[in-house]
């Protein structure tokens, strides 16, 4: 492998979990709500994924543990925000804190027999290489020599472009977020419509947890999402709520990664800590930019009404 | 509908069928629905036939919204009966517990807010919610049935266009496309000539007289006499939730009109004192703006009001009103030109500058920019005079001096409240209106003690208000101009402008497209400036 497809490679592992992430932020969002609790839900599948795989022996059972507990996080986030109203941001951060803390909590003893999990060794999704088409110059070991979560991104990414953009569901998901208001007078069901794609998010930073702690980094570690969530949050501004963009986006996320690895393994004088900054500069960079364009991000990106609690008696 | 009239226009088409022999298209019964404290709806009668346009007329507060919202399912009567005629006429009962209901009932409402996407196509828009619609959408297919829907009747629309990228009038042929689209046969217009220009106006009216033909029943909500007069076949007057009358337009005049919705008599016209006026006070000249998305809102303005005169200001909502009373109030920076004030070049500088030299503000958002709605009423009218003694007292503020301010100007202007500690929120429109105009002339009158040539920015102050009300702010306006107050009137209704105004600048796309006077003008040739068509 030469330099550019071993970084290519890394950038696609990486910044699968982000993808995850971020188009299951998406889908929430463009029904109106914020759910900053990205972080909190990433963590928790994460560590409960990893428990599960390890209690059943079997992945598979890992990521569908962990996109449900983060589902589960999400419809407390969507009860907090949508039937009672409060503060959407507030809501959030509440959620990244204490997902934090718990998945902290629950490392300690959910291993078998209640014993911690950090150092513990359990199933892991392997990389599968796809005959023929790893044979592709560059990009063939870079996209089909990987792991059964990043092949399913594959179909994941175009179903949820096509939901949005082509089907009726995707109408009035855009409707509501845009303007809840005329969803409602024109019968469609904000608060059905809001929690779902809520939970829906809420399921996807759970299996982006999940691939973290199956198949990016197997096991599990303290804080093992290393803001990873908050990244995930950034790139759906820079993805100007589009899921095709945010996979641009997490390749370029998931590539600094890479160029990271690169460095360190060449014993670069560069210290380790200030390489790991890189993403979260990076972060910065790309809010700055995208918030310098305000005006264009108004007109085609962030949903009218991302953020704003939908009352029918409220006249407005 | 040409809002000019003392005489009824002809009418393009008469109804074929005698209107009173048409079937039923739906009927409304002892109609009663009561909100905390507020009883809306007082055994209320409705019978629309096929084939007519009914109006319903009636001030701000006399229950036609609330009764329409009972007929779209929004509101749940608390007694009376609704029925839906077929087409022989015969009449049964329904139970509209939903907008949903409505719509299989054949009822499509058109808001006076247009409950449109904006960042979706017309036919986004137009299959938004419907029953029927297959899970991946085939846009071609609704965009060709919409442009042949939008053919037959005769309202142009561009299908695949972005709501954000059309006009008003536009918008609103999209709303009623919407309603006919789900096979509406009563179709209820909230208001639907009030964000129009005339001729914008008078299509409407043709495409509801076509819509009639056609025997649909059409139900139209206004507080125009003049529009009722030239649109509608029958007019039901409701006032304080009652039914005050149903009658032929043909068999009535304005003035009886007036009267049974108002309850009184009403002065038609209104008295202006003889003012020469003075010199010019405020300047504006080749002032240019963006509004808040970045767009060049104001290009190349240029205006003066003299003192003890009103300069009116004519033009279709959001062709650069906003950024103008933000420009000359200093709430928005001026990218070029300048703002003269009796003198002294203010251009740029800090709203309170602003404040010092004269110049009030009475802003087009009552809630928003005109009143703090959570502090009392008292804390909201001192807003202009708590800079200065004897309000101020050092870095303190001496409470019962702002309360006492606030209770004399409650009792000179007749503001209606329980007192001055009450939120200013709680109060009417109306009242919340007088509490501003209170603060901001008295503003102006501290302004004069100091020398100053006060000037006043009112931006539709009357919007909003019922006939009495109405009456209050105009000659609190005309007061001022006596006074020798600079007034730069903002209005979008035109019979208002040509009353109250010594001139009127018409504005379209953020350029002044003339300033005539109202002798030499016609409401049609404002209309024409206003859709940007002419200049004088």
């Amino acid at each position: 492998m030469d330099l550019l497809t071993s970084i290519l490679a890394i950038a696609v592992f990486a910044g699968a979990s982000l993808v995850y992430a971020s188009v299951g932020e998406i889908l929430t969002e463009r029904s109106g709500i914020l759910n900053l609790g990205v972080e909190g839900m990433m963590i928790m599948g994460a560590v409960t994924a990893f428990a599960a795989a390890v209690a059943s022996g079997n992945a598979v059972v890992g990521v569908v543990v962990g996109g449900l507990v983060g589902g589960t996080l999400a419809l407390v986030h969507a009860f907090l925000t949508i039937t009672l109203r409060a503060d959407q941001v507030v809501s959030g951060l509440a959620l990244t804190l204490a997902g934090g803390g718990l998945a902290s909590f629950l490392g300690q003893r959910l291993g078998p027999g209640g014993a911690p999990l950090v150092g513990m060794v359990g199933p892991r999704f392997r990389s599968i290489t796809i005959p023929g088409l790893s044979d592709i110059p560059v990009i063939g070991p870079a996209f089909f020599d990987q792991d059964a979560l990043v092949y399913l991104l594959f179909l994941v990414v175009p179903l949820a472009w096509f939901l949005l953009a082509r089907t009726r569901p995707g109408l009035y998901l855009r409707a509501v977020g845009e303007n809840p208001q005329t969803a409602d007078a024109m019968g469609i069901d904000v608060f059905k419509v809001r929690y779902l794609y809520t939970f829906v998010g809420g399921v996807m930073a759970g299996v982006a947890g999940a691939h973290l702690s199956l198949a990016y980094t197997p096991g599990w570690t303290e804080n093992l999402t290393g803001g990873r969530g908050w990244i995930a949050v950034a790139l759906v501004i820079f993805a100007t709520w589009d899921p095709r963009k945010a996979v641009a986006g997490a390749l370029l996320f998931g590539g600094v990664n890479a160029i990271q690895f690169r460095l360190q393994a060449e014993g670069t004088t560069i210290p380790a800590s200030l390489l790991n900054m890189m993403p979260y500069i990076l972060t910065i960079v790309v809010l700055v930019v995208i918030t310098r364009f305000e005006s264009i991000r108004k007109k085609v990106g962030a949903p009218a009404a991302l953020g704003l609690p939908y009352n029918r008696e409220e006249r407005t | 509908m040409v809002v000019e009239g003392h005489d009824r226009p002809t009418r393009p088409s008469a109804p074929v069928t005698d209107p009173t022999a048409a079937p039923i298209a739906v009927a409304l019964r002892g109609i009663t629905k009561t909100f905390p404290g507020v009883l809306a709806n007082d055994h209320v009668d409705l019978e629309v036939r096929r084939g007519e346009i009914h109006a319903l007329l009636g001030e701000n507060g006399a229950g036609k919204s609330t009764l329409m919202s009972v007929l779209t399912g929004l509101y749940q009567p608390d007694q009376g009966r609704i029925l839906i005629g077929d087409e022989a006429g015969r009449l049964r009962p329904v139970t509209i517990a939903s907008p949903r209901d409505a719509i299989h009932l054949g009822i499509g409402m058109v808001h006076q807010h247009f409950k449109l996407v904006p960042t979706q196509t017309v036919a986004e828009n137009v299959i938004l919610g419907m029953d029927g619609v297959p899970f991946v959408l085939d846009m071609a297919t609704v965009e060709a049935e919409v442009a042949a829907l939008s053919e037959r009747f005769r309202m142009p629309v561009p299908v695949s266009a972005y709501i954000w990228q059309i006009s008003v009038g536009e918008q609103q042929r999209v709303e009623i496309l919407k309603a006919l689209y789900r096979g509406a046969e009563i179709l209820i217009l909230d208001e639907p000539t009030a964000v129009l220009t005339p001729q914008e106006a008078a299509e409407v009216a043709a495409t509801l007289r076509a819509l009639a033909a056609e025997g649909k029943a059409i139900i139209f909500i206004s507080h125009k006499l003049d529009e009722v007069m030239t649109v509608a076949d029958r007019v039901t007057v409701l006032r304080k939730g009652r039914n005050v009358a149903t009658l032929d337009v043909a068999a009535t005049d304005k003035h009886q009109l007036a009267e049974l919705m108002v309850g009184r008599e009403v002065a038609t016209t209104i008295d202006k004192d003889d003012v020469e006026p003075g010199p010019v006070v405020l300047r504006i000249d080749g002032v240019v703006a963006r509004n808040n998305r970045g767009i060049v809102a104001l290009k190349d303005l240029s205006l003066e009001v003299r003192a003890g005169e009103i300069l009116g200001v004519a033009g279709v909502a959001g062709n650069g009103q906003r950024e103008l009373t933000e420009v000359v109030t200093g709430l928005r920076r001026a990218e070029q030109g300048t703002v003269t004030v009796d003198g002294d070049d203010l251009t740029d500088r800090a709203p309170v500058r602003f404040i010092d030299a004269g110049v009030s503000h009475v802003p087009s958002d009552r809630l928003g920019r005109g009143l703090a709605g959570n502090l009392p009423l008292a804390d909201n009218m001192a807003m202009k005079a708590y800079r200065r003694p004897p309000i101020a007292a050092g870095p303190m503020l001496r409470r019962d001096r702002m309360r006492a301010f606030a209770v004399d100007l409650i009792e000179r202007f007749n503001v209606d409240t329980p007192g001055p500690d009450t939120p200013a929120r709680n109060l009417s429109g109306g009242n919340q209106q007088k509490a501003i105009l209170a603060r901001e002339i008295t503003a102006g009158t501290r302004a004069r003690e100091r020398g100053r040539r006060p000037v006043l920015i009112a931006a539709y102050p009357t919007r909003g208000l019922d006939v009495g009300a109405i009456e209050d702010v105009r000659s609190h306006l005309l007061r001022q101009r006596s006074d020798g107050t600079a007034v730069l009137f903002i209005s979008e209704e035109l019979d208002e402008l040509m009353m109250m105004s010594d001139r009127i600048a018409v504005l379209h796309g953020g350029e002044v497209m003339g300033v005539v006077t109202p002798a030499e003008t016609t409401i049609e040739e404002l209309g024409l400036m206003m859709a940007g068509e002419m200049r004088r």
